[in-house]
């Protein structure tokens, strides 16, 4: 009996080509439970390991949330973390004898009483409260009470900060700083510091890499751009080269909360607010994954590709035990791929296109492991009460309309949403740089010379903040961002001109062909000047 | 325009005209085939082919082999990133089998003389098949090239196994 009551452990232990090291193992509690986590494993991570799929609840509806990004992007995984309220669990480390528990909800995650708020969504419209429960006047400080001990996310702290932030705030310069260290910012910081510059690489997350870290598959591309190796691989060659070149600097767990005139950057370290004032800034910051209108998109189970290759790749965890992938993009047909090989079973890739978007190769991958791939397919909506338990698909008419008559019920338990993504354009808005909304590019993207400079000044961009593409494109446009910063602080000489036209004649015939023509419309609309 | 394999994901070795070989040149010794047909920018096997007999106009167009002079060495399947690249030889296999090479990328690497399920394109069941080779090239690609063996017709149809 005692097999039956231990937490099932969904870790990968058997991995193709990839070695999960777990640290010593430790215990936290969520709700009162014992959970096992690893030394250097993140909370998240770790209850998902144990099956748990309901981390919180919603402030107002009470509904179920759980994992979704897994890279501290999304709100759904926050949680009250040893008294402190609203804490990313999915990118927090688990430490010995932590104290996890949901928020919002009575008496435990999976059973909310409050859940009944749910059944009254059609009577709670936006800005209800400024309406309702006003009279009479003498209840309304009672209504006011209730009302505000059920909404809102989570309660006071009931621990005080260890770590105070400290009063001195700091102040550097540098001559470039790259914010964001994926493909593009490495490329970018790289070249530029091999011109002679000094570069500054801000990142926030805890290692340099951006996603490379998690894509396990090959890239396409050409030898320079390291066709044929793995991204993990190519990660860790380049944070290499990167972390040990005399003239790069490199801020990891560093946010940057916003740019100011002058190219100041104010960037929040470890609880310590830093000013860099650079004297050029190449914006790499990647873009965001976007999400898809269907019935009860929001519940556990439901997430994101990027979401899913993370927890299987990143913290070797299995998402979930029976998947049905949404999007035949090559997102959608790689971390197909990979789910297999985690030991996932994909039970059909659903794509609403009449045919499939990625590369040919990637589908042909998945369609010989027996995968199916339905075109003019979409997902009407999913079911479960606390996770996913199956998902309707109906079939799509030329119009993209449902057909009626032709739902199809699915059972799984992970919906994989990958619906392409949407460049991060926050800084750039802040900056001042021109945007215009070009569908081809994912969204909002800058204005750009050839040279990958913007309207303002001394702000240049790369990768897939300026439109969404592969990271073999991100890595060459790093290059042209990187060499021309530097060229335009009188670094490099006529060579050094030569090697930036060099890049963007590659730039050019990567994007040659008929896979590339939606991308050279789009990067049409944007490029400006020389 | 919108090609079958665009909506499928299933190629047929009809499509494949251009790159099947004769059965003389099968007959002749191992042979790459590489089902490739999108334009996509990669030539990884433009760089892998040790006797540069792969190559191709721009970086988008389709890989083009050089039949006979190809080895079949295989070292353009392990690196090619869409794991597009099957080598097969009738050579070295009994009279009417033909030996297919598949790269593996999953657990369960299966051992020399084990019978495993062959699969075709579809991933439908061609019936068992027997291991007769299992290299890893080079441990950093990371991809195992398995190599079966199938009825001669079937080889042009193995392309997968379990």
């Amino acid at each position: 009996m005692w097999i039956m009551t231990m937490n099932p452990d969904l870790r990968i232990v058997e991995h193709p080509f990839l070695d999960f090291k777990r640290g010593p193992k430790i215990k936290i509690y969520y709700q009162g439970k014992a959970i096992e986590a690893h030394e250097g494993e993140t909370i998240g991570a770790a209850l998902c390991a144990a099956d748990i799929s309901v981390f919180t609840r919603s402030f107002k509806y009470h509904r179920p949330r759980g994992m979704f990004c897994a890279i501290g992007k999304c709100s759904s995984c926050m949680m009250r973390v040893n008294g402190m309220p609203n804490i990313k669990t999915c990118i927090t480390p688990a430490e010995d004898g932590m104290l996890v528990e949901p928020q919002n909800c009575y008496p435990s995650a999976n059973e909310d009483i409050f859940n009944i708020m749910n059944r009254f969504s059609f009577a709670l419209k936006p800005k209800v409260y400024y309406k309702m429960f006003l009279r009479p006047r003498m209840l309304s400080t009672f209504f006011l009470k209730i009302i505000r001990y059920l909404s809102g996310m989570g309660s006071f702290p009931t621990s005080t900060r260890q770590s105070k932030p400290s009063g001195v705030n700091e102040s550097r310069e540098t001559e470039i700083a790259v914010v964001g260290s994926g493909p593009a910012g490495l490329y970018a910081a790289f070249h530029a510091a091999n011109q002679g510059s000094k570069v500054t690489l801000i990142d926030e997350n805890n290692r340099v890499g951006g996603q490379l870290i998690k894509q396990t598959h090959k890239f396409f591309g050409s030898k320079e751009h390291y066709a044929g190796v793995r991204g993990i691989d190519i990660a860790k060659l380049f944070a290499e080269q990167v972390l040990n070149h005399k003239n790069i600097e490199v801020l990891l767990n560093s946010f940057v909360i916003g740019i100011y005139p002058d190219n100041i950057l104010g960037i929040v370290q470890d609880n310590k607010f830093i000013k860099l004032r650079a004297k050029k800034v190449v914006i790499s910051t990647g873009a965001y994954e976007r999400t898809l209108i269907f019935e009860n998109n929001d519940i556990p189970g439901v997430m994101g590709a990027g979401g899913v290759q993370t927890l299987m790749n990143v913290h070797g965890v299995k998402p979930g035990k029976e998947a049905l992938m949404i999007g035949a993009g090559n997102v959608g047909l790689i971390v197909s791929y990979q789910l297999l090989q985690a030991g996932v079973n994909v039970k059909a890739v659903v794509e609403a296109a009449p045919k499939i978007g990625g590369y040919f190769v990637h589908a042909a991958k998945i369609r010989r492991s027996g995968v199916p791939i339905l075109v003019s397919h979409s997902i009407k909506g999913v079911w479960g009460k606390n996770r996913v338990e199956g998902a309707k698909i109906v079939q799509l008419d030329e119009k993209w309309q449902y057909i009626p008559n032709t739902d199809e019920d699915v059972k799984c338990d992970l919906i994989c949403v990958a619906t392409g993504l949407r460049p991060t354009y926050e800084l750039l808005y802040q900056a001042g740089a021109k945007m215009k909304l070009v569908p081809e590019l994912g969204g909002h993207v800058p204005l750009r010379t050839k040279s990958m400079e913007t309207t303002t000044r001394g702000i240049y961009i790369a990768g897939d903040a300026c439109g969404i593409e592969e990271a073999s494109t991100a890595m060459v446009a790093g290059r042209v961002a990187g060499i021309s910063a530097a060229l335009s602080l009188g670094y490099g000489d006529e060579r050094t001109k030569e090697l930036r036209e060099k890049a963007i004649g590659e730039l050019e015939n990567m994007r040659s062909g008929p896979t590339g023509e939606k991308i050279r419309k789009g990067t049409k609309e944007v490029t400006f000047g020389d | 325009m919108v090609t079958d394999y665009e909506i499928t994901g299933v190629i047929k070795s009809g499509d494949l005209v251009s790159s099947v070989p004769s059965k003389e040149r099968f007959k002749k010794g191992p042979v790459a085939i590489i089902e490739c047909p999108q334009e996509i920018p990669c030539d990884a096997c433009v760089a892998a082919c040790p006797g540069k007999f792969i190559f191709m106009e721009k970086i988008v167009t389709p890989p083009e082999i050089e039949m006979d002079k190809c080895t079949g060495c295989g070292l353009c399947a392990v690196k090619c990133p869409g794991l597009a690249i099957f080598i097969v030889d009738m050579r070295n296999s009994p009279e009417g089998k033909a030996w297919v090479s598949i790269p593996y990328e999953f657990l369960l690497v299966p051992e020399i003389g084990d019978v495993v399920k062959t699969l075709d394109r579809e991933g439908k069941c061609l019936g068992p098949a027997k291991v007769v080779k299992v290299v890893q090239l080079g441990k950093e690609w990371k991809t195992t090239i398995v190599t079966i063996e199938v009825d001669e017709n079937l080889a042009m149809e193995a392309r997968y196994l379990r």
